[in-house]
């Protein structure tokens, strides 16, 4: 090339008319990585065991797998694959048992916390400016309580029970999907197409149901796996301190309370561990699928903890 | 030429000749960055890599600046990095070479690049609000690279940032530099990016787009900036952008790209004057004409009634809660504005001078506090929500981006087809065949209908954006910035589809827009607003010729033109010398435009409120000059 | 900005009022009276009567919250209802325990969770990350008391070090002693705020290190340890005190779990067994101070957000 001839035409076609071109490359595939793949068999595992626990146990929650030869801490033998616990009961059959319970309390919760909630937030952010403060403002009293303190006086109130856990847990963590859900809709409401749909003369159902709800559903969604970890986490820990699901019936965090003792005359450890470790895989399960699933939707959504 | 020489043997000549700096300056004189066949790929999710640039072959000489041109994914931005030896996240260099100096950075470790980064080759990016540090002072960040490189001591580089703040004519340049980035203006911010850019006495500037995000004033006064601090420090530099106005005030040369690919190359006036390459000859056409009088439509007088469709009527309006029932801020004061059925006002001025908000009043989503608003001769009411369902469907409103404008998780038919059935059907037609038609007005294929707005591309979503406004059978719709954020081709053509509904369908638009070239091009009437009162209204042929109200002056004045040595005639005005420098303010006393003003009158026009003087039959004017003076 | 920051404490304010009330009405709605529970069920009715007029409980619910309300706030937290020992003496030393333990495990825990944090967010997509995000992603997901058992089992029975319960006096103990003796129950809230810290930390730098000015110090060849420690670090001390602020609130609810699990004699033992025993004359009171550190701190929080916006700083 020289300076005389320093104007380059690329060949062209006369019948090619540059069209506009395609604003981004089609979206990927969502695929789970092997750490998603891992937690997911965990949860499914839990899954089966909680639904059909109860009829697959080797014995009941209170059934002693030896009464002729009582003895509490026992160690892992047939007939009792994890040993006893502290009143020689089968440790693998009130694992079983303690499935349906824990994860049956905490997703029930999780359910009706979001159903609270997402109401609650979704109707505050579009009510008018005054509801919307009063609401926000008394959430932001019950947020800035520490959770386990507030079961605690409701439970010193009313007295333990399921419907009570349930209940108990289900409201103090709506207050957190109100938030969430209030300042998806805020995000939302203010959007071009909501105010077209408004500008239209659409009235606040159709707002609601068919503008902002469709785009809030998904990252609401993403969030349930985490709230499911906090709810559990919750319960157990309710459970632990002797306060949530009550003796005899079988519940992990109860579980881990009761055979607290094995730990100290170091018979076995199978009693306490085995309940622990339960919880932590489940929990650690679940929060491998979020981590996934949120690092694919933009931004890890566990950072938000 | 020296291009024939092996790159190998140029360093090592150069190596070996270090004493000899004749021999230096000859290698240094000619090409200072080259890209050779240069590929970049974006690297998928699944590992697979797509081909963004393509064998692309440019030079850039010394002392030259060189325009890559070209709209949105066309990978301009993506070459131009290559020169700093940088891929953006998710994007690698895929062979060919970019030489910098007879280096190939393309092939660099990050930390063998870094003394090359700021001395060698600088970088400005198309919004300096976003690429300057927050927390840092404007000074520290001008000055680090050469210090922290070694090439200068901290004094001398506060000398030359000193030097480069008068030579980009910046405010107090003696303390502008111990501010933090937001307490300085947006075109002061782009120009201390400028001076960052060149505090390393950089042989080589990129300039990503620098000027697109600001006003036409605004860039009249970057650009000149720019200009002549690259020819007074010497450096050569490549110019990102996708406007060939001002490509032709800057350029020497000019690269066209496409798709990742060069289209045409060449020197600026053979690429402006005289473009071979049917790409380039479409973006010349899109170019749209200089504002002149006669160009407005006049076969548009058909659908004209009695009565106008839309009429605001001394309508002052703002934000916020104030005294008195007041709102806080005041944007619009007084204003008086009449849309003719079939006809199109234009509504212009820069940013923050109130256009938005007048549409906003239109629609019913921002009601005033004073005046009041008329549909097809009778009240208007001032909020939506007291609006019949009739009124609503009368006045369409289309939003400026429509990323935004069109919800994620709706189909186009839906979108289309909702407000076609909420407004009732008037011609019987089934909704799929309402939103098909639709479809077909827009010159969208059919089967868009079962499409998200996502899988569309910028000008489609605009397209059914504005089929959304249409499937309500308005008879006004409003139209905010609705080509601003289209590439310029693109945006020409929705400009030749509105010019087709207007004729066919007897709808009036008010089209709003920062752009004076647009609206010339589209409307009958025009409306000049200046912090939020009016400066001007009226034919377009008659507020596009004298006389004139000095903004309007000032508007026309800046609008670039695709000529060589417009800027320096440009910036040679009086408007220019006065104007191109300030900031709207809103005010509510005497004329907001004082401070911008040539013809200001000392204690009367920021005192006293401008009069209105009428020019002509419907010609306005607000200023308190007389008519006469203003020619 | 300070009018901002007084607003904020004005809402603390409302918001501590508010708590109070939460757990003043709370504690009301609990079956049975205090006055019959102090004098045991054999009392007359008059005796219980008087014991009502004595301590205020046939006032209306106002006058009686008023009283509580600045009872507490001049230190006296009232009597015990299943001891009959006045609250505070109650708290004495247990206060001292629990303050010890939180503090050492900030001292320790803090500083060397956002070390590990800011490295992960230095070096993004490295093993070491990967290896501390699995780490911190299953550790912040699992009870406390499983991570207390993995420690026990480590400590206690692997390497025979520490207890695997916390009792008896802690008197007469020099510094060292004592950080043995409460070792296991240290680590374990160590563990249980390093996982968020880690995560919230890295999140946090991470979000400054991906802004258009860190790419732009890149570009003009900035040396990386500076661009991490001048233009990211400074930009990110906000948000890091922020979610230190955060997570010292969360440490007021995992050391309920961890002192019940070691029997350790702090507070949260005294409250549990509070709700036990039904005396909610100490469930009031000890609510009240846990509440009151937890909003203290998310106020900090909140403060820091403020303070690291250079808007907030230098107004134009």
């Amino acid at each position: 090339m020289n300076s005389s001839n320093d104007h380059y035409v690329a060949p062209y076609d006369d019948a090619v008319s540059f069209d506009e071109l395609p604003d981004s490359a089609p979206s990927h595939k969502f695929r789970l990585s092997f750490t998603g793949w891992l937690g997911t068999i965990i949860v499914v595992f839990w899954t089966i065991v909680a639904v059909s626990g109860p009829f697959i146990a080797p014995f009941g929650e209170n059934e002693l797998p030896f009464p002729d030869a009582y003895s509490e801490f026992q160690a892992p033998q047939p007939g009792a694959w994890l040993g006893t616990d502290v009143s020689d009961r089968d440790i693998l059959s009130r694992i079983m048992y303690g499935a349906s319970r824990t994860m049956g309390i905490s997703f029930l919760a999780t359910v009706l916390a979001y159903m609270i909630g997402v109401v609650f937030g979704i109707g505050s952010a579009v009510s008018s400016p005054r509801v919307d403060m009063i609401l926000s403002r008394i959430n932001d009293a019950f947020l800035s309580l520490p959770t386990i303190m507030l079961g605690l006086v409701v439970v010193a109130a009313v007295g333990s029970s399921i419907p009570v856990l349930i209940l108990t847990a289900g409201v103090i963590y709506a207050s957190v999907i109100f938030r969430l859900s209030r300042s998806l809709g805020m995000e939302i409401k203010v959007m071009d197409f909501v105010e077209a749909a408004q500008a239209r003369g659409e009235g606040r159902w159709w707002i609601i149901t068919k503008e902002i709800w469709p785009n809030a559903a998904m990252p609401l969604l993403t969030d349930f796996g985490l709230r499911l970890i906090y709810v559990i986490l919750f319960i157990s820990s309710l459970s632990f301190l002797g306060l949530g699901v009550q003796p005899p019936q079988a519940d992990w965090g109860s579980m881990v309370r009761e055979n607290l003792g094995a730990l100290q005359y170091g018979t076995s450890i199978i009693p306490v561990i085995a309940p622990a470790l339960a919880i932590a895989t489940l929990t650690v399960g679940i929060n491998l699928i979020v981590d996934d699933v949120s690092a694919h939707s933009g931004g890890k959504l566990s950072n938000r903890l | 030429m020296a291009t024939h020489l092996n790159p190998e043997k140029e360093k090592g000549d150069a190596a070996l000749n270090k004493g000899d700096v004749a021999l230096n300056d000859v290698t240094l004189n000619d090409v200072i960055f080259e890209t050779r066949n240069l590929n970049i790929n974006a690297v998928r999710g699944d590992g697979s890599e797509l081909p963004i640039i393509k064998s692309v072959s440019f030079k850039v000489r010394r002392g030259e600046v060189v325009a890559l041109i070209g709209e949105s994914g066309s990978g301009k931005t993506t070459i131009s990095l290559s020169a700093l030896g940088y891929c953006k996240p998710g994007l690698k260099f895929a062979g060919g070479e970019a030489l910098l100096l007879g280096q190939d950075v393309s092939r660099m470790a990050t930390d063998d690049l870094r003394p090359i980064r700021g001395e060698k080759v600088a970088y400005l990016a198309q919004s300096a609000a976003a690429t300057f540090n927050p927390s840092l002072r404007l000074n520290e960040q001008v000055t680090e690279a050469p210090v922290l490189h070694g090439s200068k001591t901290q004094a001398e580089a506060n000398a030359k940032a000193l030097e480069l703040y008068k030579a980009l004519e910046l405010p107090s340049p003696e303390t502008i530099g111990t501010r933090f980035p937001h307490q300085v203006s947006g075109g002061q911010l782009q120009r201390l990016m400028a001076a960052m850019a060149l505090c390393g006495d950089p042989d080589l500037l990129v300039l990503d787009e620098p000027t697109t995000a600001l006003d036409v004033t605004t860039q009249i006064e970057v650009l000149k900036a720019f200009k002549s601090v690259i020819k007074e420090e010497g450096a050569a530099a490549i110019y990102v952008t996708h406007d060939l106005a001002v490509v032709a005030q800057i350029a020497d040369h000019i690269v066209v790209l496409y798709n990742g690919e060069v289209k045409e190359a060449g020197p600026v006036d053979v690429i402006i004057n005289d473009p071979q390459h049917p790409y380039t000859k479409k973006l010349m056409n899109a170019i749209k004409p200089l504002p002149e009088s006669g160009q407005g439509d006049d076969d548009t007088s058909d659908h004209l009634r009695d009565d106008a469709a839309l009429k605001a009527i001394s309508v002052s309006a703002g934000y916020g809660v104030g005294k008195d029932g007041k709102p806080a801020i005041t944007v619009l004061r007084d204003v008086n504005v009449s849309i003719e059925r079939g006809k199109t006002v234009g509504i212009i001025g820069e940013s923050g001078c109130g256009k938005s908000t007048l549409a906003r009043v239109f629609a019913g989503l921002l009601p005033p506090f004073e005046g009041e608003l008329k549909l097809d001769g009778n009240p208007l009411a001032a909020s939506l929500s007291d609006r019949s369902r009739d009124e609503l469907r009368k006045v369409q409103f289309v939003y400026q981006m429509a990323d935004t404008a069109l919800n994620p998780k709706q189909r186009i038919k839906h979108i289309l087809g909702r407000p076609a059935q909420f407004y009732g059907n008037a011609n019987g037609l089934s909704v799929k065949d309402q939103v098909n038609k639709l479809l077909e007005m827009v010159e969208l294929p059919v089967q868009f209908a079962d499409r998200y707005p996502h899988e569309l591309s910028g000008g489609q979503k605009q397209r059914v954006n504005l089929a959304r406004a249409l499937a309500a059978n308005p008879e006004v719709v409003l139209c905010d910035e609705v080509t601003s954020a289209l590439d310029t081709i693109v945006g020409a053509n929705v400009i030749e589809l509105l010019k087709r509904l207007r004729r066919e369908t007897g709808v009036s638009f008010v089209f709003i827009s920062h752009d004076l070239s647009t609206v010339a091009s589209f409307a009958d009437e025009i409306v000049v607003l200046y912090a939020g009162r009016v400066a001007e209204q009226g034919p377009v042929d008659k507020v596009l010729s004298p006389p004139y109200h000095p903004y309007t002056r000032l508007l026309i004045s800046s609008v670039p033109e695709p000529r060589i040595g417009w800027l320096e005639e440009a910036v040679a005005t009086d408007e220019a010398a006065s104007g191109i420098a300030g900031n709207v303010e809103l005010t509510s006393v005497g004329c907001p435009f004082v401070s911008r003003c040539p013809m200001a009158i000392d204690g009367v026009c920021d005192t006293q409120a401008p009069p209105r003087r009428t020019a002509d039959q419907k010609h306005l004017i607000e200023c308190h000059r007389e008519i006469n003076e203003l020619v | 900005m300070f009018s901002l920051i007084l607003k904020r404490l004005g809402v603390g304010l409302i918001t501590v009022l508010a708590v109070s009330m939460i757990i003043f009405a709370g504690t009301k709605i609990l079956p049975g009276d205090a006055a019959q529970i102090r004098l045991g069920q054999q009392a007359t009715e008059a005796n219980v009567a008087a014991m009502r007029e004595r301590l205020g409980l046939d006032k209306p619910f106002i006058v009686q919250y008023a009283n509580w309300l600045t009872n507490f706030a001049k230190g006296d937290l009232g009597v015990s209802l299943s001891s009959d020992v006045p609250i505070t003496s109650l708290i004495g030393d247990r206060y001292k325990n629990t303050l010890f333990v939180s503090s050492l495990t900030a001292l320790i825990g803090v500083p060397i969770s956002l070390m590990l944090g800011i490295m992960a967010a230095m070096f993004p997509g490295s093993l070491y990350d990967r290896i501390l995000t699995f780490v911190s992603v299953s550790l912040v997901a699992a009870p406390e008391f499983f991570t207390a058992t993995l420690l026990v089992l480590l400590f206690v029975f692997a390497l025979g070090i520490g207890n695997a319960v916390v009792v008896g006096s802690t008197e007469n103990k020099g510094l060292f002693e004592l950080i043995a003796h409460f070792a296991l129950p240290i680590t374990t809230l160590c563990f249980v705020i390093a996982s968020q810290l880690i995560r919230m930390s890295r999140a946090a730098v991470l979000n400054v290190m991906s802004s258009p000015y860190i790419e732009m110090a890149v570009l003009k060849g900035i040396p990386r340890k500076r661009i991490i420690f001048r233009h990211a670090l400074l930009n990110a001390i906000g948000p890091i005190v922020n979610v230190v602020a955060l997570n010292l609130a969360y440490l007021v609810t995992g050391v309920i779990v961890v002192e019940v699990y070691f029997g350790y004699p702090g507070l949260a033992t005294l409250i549990v067994q509070g709700v036990q025993t039904r005396d909610f004359v100490l469930i009031q009171g000890l609510g009240m101070i846990f509440c009151l550190t937890y909003v203290v701190l998310m106020l900090i929080a909140d403060i820091a957000a403020y303070a690291s916006n250079p808007r907030l700083r230098h107004p134009k």
